[in-house]
């Protein structure tokens, strides 16, 4: 799990480009989309690509999206629930 | 022929910036350069990090809303147009060439392999070059008259008479220009002006198409 | 004053405007499920212009050179508007303005690519290819300003003329149909898996269209097919300044564009007997608009958006919506907004549900786009 929360931070520090941010400065628990790293609605959108792209988990329902992209622990868990 | 004349109303250039090369120019004069020659991507985030900008959506523009909101983030420094005009009364006039082919090929390329397709939103939202108007807008909460004209070449006659069209009744203060970016990255150029109605800096620049030509030929030289 | 002196549009329904409006007064959908791998990987909706009947018109008319498909719909949209419109397209007092998204966006393409030059890609050069076959003398004006292009071109357009600059004024707008549009939208979820339903509970996203309008704008009221009875009064264009891609939540962008013109031409809201709306069928776009209607009061205006028929049109949009705005001013025609069945957004708007006469004199056209731009234009019927 520890792998996959550093391999998906800097997995997202590429693909939203942020620049001037390194891994040990996301929070894995904290909220992805509020004040923290000025995530918007398209970077959502980005998360779903990435997250199809890398790990091959398709979301349909951006519904479900707000809950899998709450934080990098919720991605995190979502990708190992689905590799069941 | 006559009514053109009797409409033109006489403004001001407050204020003018280009990024021509590896030089950024603030009222015809270098405020900053690199003296290597570096590629487009590293050169643009230099200048970014010298004016201490410190607007971290800047790095998820492309290269064409990087030049254009970068020149006007150092055309405006120091200037609030927020507290001296309401958000409708200013306007934002811009005229490109290559659109955003240079963003064209490379959302193309997240299309192209049918093996490996991932379309992506934060390329594609790119491909259009009014969004480098919008950039600047939200940046300076800019609400009025807003376009993005695409002409084989920089014509400034054109620009001056619809920012002049403009000025005269639809809007007091305008961020206008020519914004280029080839998608042969060696090229780029940016030539944006502040454009108001009274001569805010005492430096009597009337704002008119004679000024605007020279000033493009002076720079480019 | 600026008057229409012809039109013309190209789209799923036909044509021309006569072919479109009979069509659409049939209550004919022009959109149909494309399986073609080369616009989407999965079927989707669209809205196409009848490729073989393209080409069937193009071979009519005299052509030596090879034109793109963006090419062929604007030239023989633009032939078909100049004729009869009493205009002569190749004066110096003709101004001539482009509006497209795109342009030849399908040279991307490499195999396409290598049967023009290089600079077809440029949307400058689309628009010059389209200016020398007029025979225009003029450098074509592009506007390249999202969905709002073609309501804008048609405000600078009536701007130029008023200003002294043109006598009259070719504006034109296309976009086509492309794997690179409908990836784009699909990438933001924003396509819908149905015809779109503007303003509908069950919207649930666009339908891309492709298409051509043109307009022949000028001084002259005596010349013209149509007697020149509809003129272009005024408008204006804003930003959200809010955000690239999603609209504002509280619509103030449009309302200030909608207050604009009715500032710029003086009338006051009751004067307004018909919205065109931009209504693309987005969850968020519709719901805009509708605060933005219901701001200005203008919400017990009959209403509807012409994308139920042609899908979204992008750059073309605004000059073909706006040609269907005319015909109906004309006709004093209320036409049903297609896919529309129970309001979907907070706002009680008065969307047209069924064909209906009333007496239209002034018409308020809006269209809003990516980047936080809206427009709002108002026609009269003198």
């Amino acid at each position: 799990m520890g792998q996959l929360i550093t391999k998906l931070k800097k997995e997202i520090i590429e693909v939203l480009n942020l620049e001037d941010v390194g891994p040990d400065e996301i929070e894995t628990g904290a909220p992805l989309f509020g004040d923290g790293l000025g995530l918007d609605s398209i970077d959502a959108l980005e998360l779903i690509v990435l997250l199809e792209k890398n790990y091959g988990i398709k979301i349909d329902d951006p519904k479900k999206g707000k809950d899998v992209f709450y934080s990098i622990q919720t991605m995190a868990d979502y990708i190992e629930k689905s590799r069941l | 022929m006559g009514n053109e004349t009797e409409r033109m109303v006489g403004c001001y250039i407050s204020r003018s910036c280009s990024i021509i090369g590896t030089n950024v120019f603030v009222d015809g004069c270098i405020d900053f350069n690199q003296d290597q020659f570096v590629d487009f991507n590293t050169f643009i985030k230099s200048v970014y990090k010298h004016y201490g900008i410190g607007f971290l959506k800047f790095y998820k523009m492309d290269s064409l809303s990087k030049l254009a909101f970068l020149t006007s983030e150092i055309l405006l420094m120091g200037r609030s147009l927020q507290q001296k005009y309401r958000p409708e009364d200013t306007g934002i006039v811009l005229i490109n060439s290559s659109s955003t082919l240079e963003t064209d090929t490379r959302y193309f390329h997240t299309i192209e392999d049918k093996s490996n397709y991932f379309p992506s939103p934060a390329v594609f939202v790119y491909t259009l070059p009014n969004i480098m108007v919008g950039e600047i807008a939200i940046r300076n909460k800019i609400m009025g008259e807003n376009i993005t004209f695409v002409a084989e070449k920089y014509d400034p006659q054109f620009l001056y008479e619809y920012v002049n069209l403009l000025m005269s009744g639809k809007i007091k203060s305008c961020i206008c220009g020519w914004v280029e970016f080839e998608p042969n990255r060696s090229f780029y150029e940016s030539f944006i002006y502040l454009v108001e109605k009274d001569d805010i800096t005492n430096r009597n620049i009337k704002f008119e198409a004679s000024f605007l030509e020279k000033n493009y030929h002076d720079l480019k030289v | 004053m600026v008057y229409i002196a012809g039109d013309n549009v190209i789209t799923s329904l036909g044509f021309s405007t006569a072919e479109n409006m009979w069509k659409i007064r049939e209550h004919v959908c022009g959109i149909t499920r494309s399986d073609d791998k080369r616009i989407s990987r999965t079927p989707v909706p669209v809205s196409m212009v009848d490729s073989d009947r393209l080409e069937e018109e193009f071979e009519k008319i005299p052509s030596e050179k090879e034109y793109t498909r963006l090419e062929k719909l604007a030239i023989l949209s633009i032939r078909d508007a100049l004729l009869g419109s009493g205009v002569d397209g190749s004066d110096k007092r003709t101004g001539i303005i482009f509006s497209t998204t795109k342009g030849n966006i399908d040279l991307l393409e490499t195999d396409l690519a290598s049967q023009y030059e290089d600079h077809r890609i440029h949307l400058w050069s689309a628009a010059n290819e389209i200016r020398k076959y007029i025979g225009n003398p003029n450098i074509p004006i592009v506007i390249s300003n999202a969905c709002i292009s073609g309501s804008l071109a048609i405000l600078v357009g009536q701007r130029l003329i008023n200003n002294g600059k043109y006598d009259h004024v070719i504006v034109a707008g296309a976009d086509i149909m492309s794997e690179f549009i409908v990836s784009g939208f699909q990438s933001f979820q924003a396509v819908s898996q149905e015809p779109c339903k503007p303003f509908d509970k069950d919207r649930s996203g666009i339908t891309i269209g492709e298409g051509a309008g043109t307009i022949i704008l000028t001084t002259d009221p005596y010349v013209g097919k149509k007697n020149s009875r509809i003129t272009v009064m005024g408008g204006g264009t804003s930003n959200d300044a809010n955000h690239i891609s999603g609209p504002s939540r509280t619509g103030n962008g449009l309302y200030l564009a909608i207050n604009m013109a009715l500032t710029e031409t003086g009338l006051q809201v009751g004067e307004i007997d018909y919205i065109s709306a931009h209504g693309t069928g987005t969850g968020y776009n519709d719901e805009m608009e509708a605060k933005a209607i219901a701001w200005a009061s203008l919400e017990r205006k009959p209403v509807n958006s012409f994308k139920g028929y042609i899908g979204h049109t992008l750059g073309a949009a605004g000059i073909i919506e706006s040609v269907y705005a005319f015909e109906s001013m004309t006709g004093n025609l209320l036409f049903p907004s297609m896919g529309f069945a129970k309001l979907g957004v907070s706002k009680e708007l008065n969307i047209i549900k069924s064909l209906d006469q009333a007496p239209l004199h002034h018409c308020l056209k809006l269209a809003s786009g990516f980047g936080g731009c809206n427009s709002a234009v108002i026609y009269r019927k003198e």
